[in-house]
């Protein structure tokens, strides 16, 4: 059974295409990984699941409830721990969770419960009665995921949970996911970091350029890859008709599959190889077209190579390349209410 | 024990209703007073601001014919009802900067996200603490005026005064509001408040009446909100309430203090109606 239902969804920022006809399942009680570099279009399909923002089409589903007619419905449900931590810095951490507990509507006696188990979960105790202003960026996100999950969400969003975080700070929210997805919270998260949704997530769909281009369970979209990764470079720097010469005499080799040029890596080729055989046998292969083997590494198939061969770049590749092309102001004003 | 009568469940859901959106409004209202006592300088400015004025310019102007201030019998008793005006002008004016420093900093898709009862909670908090300040700032002036020896209302001239300030703090909050949810910044809106704030005051009867003045200013003083805010306000110090009194000889004709009410009455359901297309739409 699915908790959250995206089909279609389409949202444009002037020129910016954000999103570019997303669909996406989320299961109840599974802790589902967005993976994808920054300007992919995850932040903006979190935005529409918690009602900050409308699609400009499409249909988005949360529990059964149509997120665009029933949006209180949905908020109730619902917990968000946004990127960006938007805290009150004259408030105390706990003034903040006591305020929080009054926009959920809790009673007194329950949110001062709650209150106090957040505090102890989150190891708080030291700093939750200082003001907010003198906080690290480790505090503001404990804090921050506290208030998100203050009135017992089915359905907690996590934006960039652990970006620029300390190792302490990051290990106690990991440890926390971990927890809430045994308890059948469902959770959904996005992340930049490959580590992140490895460790995490129960399932996963990487988004490029607006859409999901490859989902499923992480250990299943590595083993889909059906073997080892390989990068073999010929010379230092390549050219493009060398790359494709190279991945023309590689692609007839029994054993090997997937040949990916990747031109942001020195037109270097990525591919799999079935067995260690095929490895030994490579340099063989191509000193017959009179090709060397400049540098070759071999390695268990990563999530960055799930990444790879979805997009034929590496995932910091597409960030690099994103960062230029991404108008943060334009963004921002369209985003502000 | 479920409740099946129909109309039971609806007075329940109603009281619910009620219940979680006072919940919401004080929480909200609180966080504004909290701010507002860690942070007092903001309150300290706008009561002092205005005192310095009442000072400076009682002394400038010590000397000026008596005969050119209808009713007082000094500049400094003549300033006290503009200044009154003035102080809770200023204070609204500021009403849009928390919400706009909310929307800039991202704490307001916060209260966004959150299942509020009603969204009105948002402006309705703001109104509340503007209005409690902007009252607050403009008794410490009556008192300072007071002890300066500028007199004190009657129950009757207090109460008019009350009901003066409230129209205009509530006509000028949601002015304001309406502006933090139009423009792209706070510097903007700090812009149009910087800007607005002095001319205002100036182009009103504050600090000299309208025979003191040009034609072409006498018109702008007499069509002024703060006019007719601050006409019933100096009445209410300087004689006995009597509002089918002509308060302003404007180059129109006589306007008395009914009129000087309901125009202050219109103007606030005016904006009230203009902005709520805007609020409703920014917090749809």
């Amino acid at each position: 059974m699915f908790f959250i239902k995206l089909r279609d969804l389409f949202k444009s920022y002037g020129p910016v295409m954000a999103l570019n006809g997303l669909n996406l399942e989320v299961p109840k009680g599974s802790l589902y990984g967005l993976l994808g570099p920054n300007g992919a279009g995850k932040s903006t399909a979190l935005r529409i699941i918690c009602t900050l923002l409308s699609p400009d089409s499409g249909h988005v589903e949360v529990g059964g409830h149509n997120v665009l007619l029933e949006e209180k419905e949905t908020r109730r449900r619902l917990g968000y721990v946004a990127q960006d931590v938007a805290i009150d810095k004259i408030l105390t951490g706990r003034e903040l969770l006591q305020l929080q507990g009054d926009l959920y509507h809790l009673d007194k006696k329950y949110k001062r419960k709650r209150i106090e188990e957040l505090i102890e979960r989150l190891d708080m105790h030291d700093w939750i009665d200082r003001r907010c202003g003198s906080f690290s960026g480790g505090m503001k996100r404990r804090l921050d995921l506290s208030s998100g999950l203050l009135h017992e969400p089915e359905l907690l969003i996590l934006d960039e949970p652990t970006v620029g975080l300390d190792i302490e700070s990051r290990s106690v929210i990991w440890g926390l996911l971990k927890e809430l997805r045994n308890k059948e919270t469902t959770i959904l998260l996005s992340s930049h970091y490959l580590e992140e949704v490895d460790e995490l997530a129960d399932e996963m769909a990487i988004i490029d350029k607006g859409k999901v281009i490859a989902s499923g369970k992480p250990d299943d979209l590595k083993k889909e890859l059906g073997g080892d990764r390989v990068t073999l470079r010929v010379r230092e720097f390549s050219d493009e008709v060398e790359a494709e010469s190279v991945k023309k005499l590689i692609k007839n080799i029994n054993g090997v599959s997937n040949v990916v040029v990747n031109q942001t890596q020195g037109y270097s080729l990525n591919f799999l190889v079935q067995s260690n055989d095929v490895i030994s046998n490579l340099s063989g292969h191509l000193s017959k077209e009179n090709f060397e083997v400049f540098a070759l590494s071999h390695s268990r198939p990563s999530l960055d190579d799930v990444y790879l061969q979805a997009t034929g770049k590496t995932l910091m590749d597409a960030e690099l390349e994103l960062a230029g092309k991404r108008d943060f102001k334009l963004e921002n004003k369209k985003s502000m209410r | 024990m479920i409740t099946t009568n129909p109309s039971l469940q609806k007075e329940k859901q109603s009281r619910n209703h009620l219940n979680e959106m006072s919940q919401e409004i004080s929480a909200l209202t609180w966080r504004l007073f909290i701010q507002l006592i860690r942070r007092p300088s903001t309150l300290f400015a706008g009561i002092l601001q205005p005192l310095i004025w009442l000072l400076l310019f009682a002394a400038l102007f010590s000397k000026a014919p008596i005969d050119f201030l209808p009713g007082s019998s000094s500049y400094g008793e003549f300033l006290g009802a503009g200044l009154i005006v003035f102080t809770a002008f200023s204070g609204a004016l500021n009403a849009g900067l928390p919400l706009m420093f909310d929307r800039e900093f991202g704490f307001l898709n916060r209260l966004l996200v959150a299942p509020l009862s009603s969204r009105s909670s948002i402006v309705i908090s703001s109104v509340i603490y503007i209005t409690s300040i902007s009252l607050l700032q403009s008794f410490a002036i009556m008192a300072t005026s007071a002890l300066l020896g500028y007199g004190w209302p009657s129950l009757g001239g207090f109460l008019l005064i009350a009901i003066t300030l409230l129209l205009l703090v509530f006509a000028i909050t949601g002015l304001s509001l309406g502006l933090a949810f139009v423009l792209p910044g706070h510097i903007e809106l700090i812009a149009i408040i910087f800007i607005a704030n002095l001319p205002v005051l100036f182009a009103s009867t504050a600090l000299a009446p309208i025979s003191f003045m040009p034609e072409w200013l006498g018109w702008i003083a007499s069509i002024n909100p703060l006019t007719f805010a601050i006409e019933p306000i100096r009445m209410a110090y300087h004689s006995s309430v009597d509002l089918r009194a002509i308060l302003i000889d404007a180059p129109y004709g006589e306007v008395n203090g009914y009129s000087c009410l309901a125009i202050l009455l219109i103007l606030t359901v005016g904006l009230f109606f203009l902005i709520r297309p805007l609020l409703n739409r920014k917090l749809a």
